[in-house]
């Protein structure tokens, strides 16, 4: 890779407009979404199905033909181009192995369309079956592989012409649980080791977290929060994006008193003490964003409920308990020496330091 | 919304593929070329004259012609040319002549010098007059030899499609329901459900006649019946549903394996008899498919002009009354046309109703696999006579076929029953080695244009998006509902003056590009039909991923799409080589004496009644067609795509 002017990705304004083959009505499939993604970077289209995910990707591809917008691969706009003529490479879903070729044909198909010479071309895809640790099977056919090796293949075949751009399509839905979580260690370690700028796009939420530098949640077509995993999880700006990734609980409440950045609610009645970076004025209706790991059960504290189920789940204990109306799900990890609520017992939830977060 | 950029940008992209481009309106103007236009001729000629007349040049130099010629005048243009001896027309100083559109000629019919000296009374003028007129139609309606062929091939192709139907159904239904113990009987039904499918289209009438004809070995020499008569309606429908039997059976079985058993097994349950089932649950189900099997057949009988040709005796249909007009010597091309836009309109509605509506139905009751194996029938009330039946037909069609080597074989059929090789020495001192010579290499040239042409266009249909496209999918499947006789009139009426008569492409009729080109048209839209059927199960993301990787349209398509679907490609190649080598009905009406084709010898030597002769040419045919099936088989086994799969069960 080395020599090779690494490029980001921009969109600007971009939208696609389909129509619904049902209805006959066209909607946004995408709308309006502009993207910065800087050169080097694993960025990750995360959002639930429908949301128009494969069809930003494919707008990058060149495969869709962008309505509104400019997309630029480093300082170049590429609109107009052709997916042949753009420096991208895209790893499908279904792997799109070519089944009538073996490893290394599938592998030096792009190299040969270069014209690359032979000895390089040898060279080269040695050099990456070897990053895949496919090394030695360069003669199997595609379907002698497991899904696994066949994967790596797509891989190793969008990499060997040195994109400037990766783009994975949901590349790891069509593997069992286990080896997506070894693949994607292994996406991420190889995009690492190389550095190409990468778009992923995954309805997945802790493969998401789990290799991104960014994600970008997406929905109905328009962009919902940008953000490392980080900034997304403890930092949702919606319902949507805190829902979408891990489980949430909200609780509402009005703020009866605002001081500095922290502030009084008023939930179930009870005044709780909520950080208030975004300086909420009094009298605002609240959502106060509750992770399960984020609430503490004890003695005394300033929410009273009542525990409607507990179970211990073995790296935590589970409760279900109601405050007010609102059913609110904890989990309080290594309850080891601490003491467990049986269902019926009434307890007081406080919460964390510094993790909830109102909207 | 906001105006799309995106259309424009794919149009842009379109645009920036030239080989795709090239090849796409290449495609259009050859189907509108090849397909269309000579039917636009056809439509064109049952509406507008061009008549062409001789008259004295002394009643034109008299202004009597141009009283008697008034008439044309009014609805039609005349100018005037005058062709020399060279045939280069040339425009000469006949003021008299003023108006009219003429050709000098001598008496004797001699085309003048130019200068030369004339007798005006001796001398005429060949003019040509056109003009649009409507009587065509009304004419041929009102002309008994029409109504009669109109009448004969509406009523063979019910009494076809129904037995056709019948036939088929009984024995998909044998094949999907029924135990079958005897391994010969099933292999029986499979080969006679493969016969007729690739045999010469005349092969069960030419049996048919040397088994229960006059002479026929069966009703003569058996059964001592002396004034047999097969030729006529009988005749035809017994061969027609014979040859058209099997396509029904692959339909149907195809349904009824799409029959999920526990509907039925669901009623049987609530006390229902299988004849109760069959009638009140399979019946219903299959209707549309029936159906649809039905009008196929329905097409196919009355596009068949081998057949009747053969052993229609006086049972003529509408192919073969066009035929008659065209090569009988009366030049009613205009009645011709007339006739062959009737014949036309009555496949393609068929057509257009088994492709739109009942194709769509058919897919719509059925839908999706059976979830699990039938349980057969094993009782011997319905099993002991359905499959009676069955091999009773499969005996009959085999011993149909076994009859025409021995038909080439027998020194004098009716009359001396041993057995010597003059049949096929005189095949090969005649013209034989030619007639084989051509045909081969006819076919041979359009095989490969065909199979790659019918990949092309089903990779551009499926895969890509453009203007036109729906042009190019319905023209080269339009194909299919053209009877080779109106193909054959539309061609002469095409391209005998060259394409709209200016001369262009002229060069092409009477040559053997034309029945190349002809093999080539008749074959498309059963290649593009399987080669459409192939691409539709290749996901679509790996000629992407090629796209994506660099590849234009043209090396996608050469380095993916075709590998791919080689077993589709394989399989058009071979059978547009036996259809080709099959082939009659359009190309009789074309062939010139440079080209003796076997097909046309076969119908020749059988209107002879030589039928030695006709049935060693059919013998060789038969090896020659079933040669070539072996040999795809084998190369689809060892080079086929299938192979590559195989590889991974073995694994
Ligand atoms: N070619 C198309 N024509 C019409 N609608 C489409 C087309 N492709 C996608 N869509 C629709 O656009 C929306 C977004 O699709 P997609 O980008 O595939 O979603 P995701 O990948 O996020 O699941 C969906 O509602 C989908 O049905
Ligand atoms: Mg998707």
């Amino acid at each position: 890779m080395a020599g090779k002017e690494k490029k980001g990705v921009r969109l600007d304004h971009i939208s696609k407009i389909y129509t619904d083959p049902k209805t006959g009505k066209p909607f946004y499939a995408v709308n309006d979404v502009s993207l910065d993604i800087e050169p080097g970077s694993f960025v990750t289209l995360l959002g639930p199905s429908g949301c128009g995910k494969t069809t930003t990707l494919r707008m990058i591809a060149g495969f869709e033909s962008p309505d509104a917008g400019e997309i630029y691969l480093g300082q170049e706009a590429i609109n107009a181009l052709t997916p042949n003529k753009r420096d991208t490479a895209m790893v499908f879903q279904s792997y799109a192995l070519f089944p009538h070729y073996n490893v290394f044909d599938n592998v030096a198909y792009g190299l040969k369309l270069r014209k690359v010479p032979k000895a390089e071309i040898e060279k080269r895809v040695a050099a990456i079956l070897e990053l895949v640790e496919l090394s030695g099977m360069e003669s199997r056919m595609t379907n002698q592989l497991s899904g696994g090796q066949q994967q790596r293949v797509a891989l190793a075949r969008a990499m060997v012409v040195e994109p400037s751009v990766l783009l994975f399509d949901e590349p790891l839905s069509n593997l069992d649980a286990k080896l997506r979580v070894s693949m994607r260690t292994e996406i991420r370690r190889i995009q690492q080791t190389l550095g190409i700028t990468a778009v992923y796009v995954t309805h997945d939420q802790a493969e998401a977290m789990a290799i991104s530098d960014k994600i970008i949640i997406m929905n109905k077509g328009v962009v919902a929060q940008m953000g490392t995993s980080e900034e997304i999880y403890h930092h949702p700006n919606s319902e949507f994006v805190a829902d979408f990734i891990g489980e949430v609980n909200f609780l509402s409440g009005d703020i009866i008193e605002a001081q500095g950045d922290s502030c009084t609610l008023s939930i179930a009645g009870h005044p709780v003490q909520v950080a208030n970076p975004d300086g909420f004025p009094v009298g605002k209706q609240c959502k106060v964003v509750l992770r399960p790991e984020a609430g503490i059960l004890g003695d005394s504290g300033a929410l009273p409920c009542k525990v409607v189920l507990s179970c211990f789940m073995g790296a935590y204990q589970n409760y279900h308990v109601m405050v007010g109306d609102t059913l609110v799900k904890l989990a309080d990890y290594c309850p080891v020496g601490r003491k467990v609520y049986r269902v019926g017992d009434t307890a007081y939830l406080s919460f964390r330091e510094g993790c909830v977060h109102m909207l | 919304m906001k105006s799309r950029q995106g259309a424009a940008l794919d149009r842009k992209k379109f645009f920036a593929d030239p080989v795709m481009v090239v090849t796409i309106v290449l495609l259009t103007v050859l189907l509108a070329l090849f397909i269309l236009y000579p039917l636009a001729m056809l439509l064109l000629d049952s509406v507008y004259v061009r008549e062409t007349t001789l008259v004295p040049l002394e009643s034109v130099l008299s202004g009597e012609a141009e009283a008697s010629y008034g008439q044309d005048k009014a609805t039609g243009s005349r100018t005037v040319k005058v062709v020399n001896n060279k045939k280069t027309e040339q425009a000469i100083s006949l003021d008299d002549l003023s108006g009219s559109y003429g050709f000098l000629f001598a008496s004797n019919g001699r085309v003048l010098k130019e200068g030369e000296e004339v007798d005006p009374a001796a001398t005429f003028v060949k003019v040509n007059a056109s003009y649009w007129t409507a009587d065509a139609f009304p004419r041929i309606f009102a002309d008994y030899t029409f109504n009669r062929a109109f009448f004969n091939t509406l009523q063979l192709g019910m009494i076809t499609s129904f037995g056709a139907v019948i036939v088929g159904l009984l024995f998909a239904y044998v094949d999907c329901y029924v135990r079958v113990k005897s391994r010969v009987v099933k292999k029986m039904f499979d080969v006679v459900s493969t016969l007729p499918v690739v045999s010469p289209p005349f092969v069960l009438s030419l049996s048919m006649i040397l088994l229960f004809g006059r002479g026929g070995l069966i009703t003569r020499q058996l059964l001592g019946i002396y004034d047999s008569d097969v030729y006529g309606l009988s005749g035809i429908a017994i061969v027609q549903i014979l040859t058209f039997f099997p396509v029904c059976y692959m339909m149907l079985k195809g349904l009824l394996k799409n029959i999920d058993p526990s509907m039925e097994e669901a009623a049987r349950n609530m006390g229902a008899g299988r004849w109760k089932v069959f009638t009140t649950v399979t019946l219903p189900l299959m209707l549309p498919g029936l159906g649809n099997a039905f009008l196929v057949t329905f097409i196919e009988s009355v596009a068949d002009f081998a057949n009747p040709m053969m052993i229609g005796g006086s049972y003529d249909t509408l192919a073969t009354t066009i035929y008659l007009r065209i090569t009988g010597g009366s030049y009613d091309t205009t009645g011709a046309a007339a006739m062959a836009v009737v014949l036309l309109g009555i496949t393609l509605v068929l057509f257009l109703i088994q492709k739109y509506y009942l194709e769509a139905k058919t897919a719509a009751t059925l839908t999706g696999k059976a979830s699990r194996a039938r349980v057969l029938i094993e009782d011997r009330s319905v099993r002991v006579p359905l499959t009676a039946i069955c091999s009773a037909v499969s005996a009959f069609v085999i011993m149909m076929y076994i009859a025409i080597p021995f038909g080439a074989l027998f020194k004098l059929w009716g009359r001396d029953y041993s057995l010597s090789l003059k049949w096929f020495q005189q095949l090969f001192r005649d013209d034989g080695f030619k007639a084989f010579g051509d045909s081969l290499l006819l076919s041979l040239i359009a095989s490969p244009i065909t199979a790659l042409l019918s990949m092309i266009i089903s990779y551009l249909v499926v895969k890509k998006k453009f203007r036109g496209k729906a042009f190019i999918e319905f023209v080269s499947m339009l194909a299919m509902a053209v009877p080779g006789t109106v193909l054959g009139v539309g061609y002469i009426r095409g391209f005998a003056g060259g394409v709209f008569r200016t001369g262009f492409l002229q060069g092409i009729y009477g040559t053997g590009l034309i029945l190349v080109i002809v093999f080539v048209v008749r074959s498309l839209p059963v290649g593009t039909r399987s080669g459409i059927s192939a691409l539709r199960q290749i996901d679509k993301s790996i000629e992407e991923s090629a796209y994506d990787l660099g590849a234009g349209s043209a090396k996608v398509f050469t380095s993916v799409t075709l590998p791919l679907i080689k077993d589709s490609f394989l399989s058009g190649l071979v059978t547009t080589f036996v259809r080709s080598i099959t082939a009659i009905s359009a190309i009789i009406l074309l062939v010139t004496p440079r080209y003796l084709l076997i097909t046309c010898r076969i119908n020749e030597f059988a209107e002879k009644g030589a039928y030695g002769v006709a049935c060693a040419y059919a013998t060789i045919l038969i090896a020659i067609v079933y040669a070539a099936i072996v040999l795809m088989n084998l190369c689809i086994k060892y080079f086929g795509t299938s192979r590559q799969l195989r590889r991974k069960e073995s694994d």
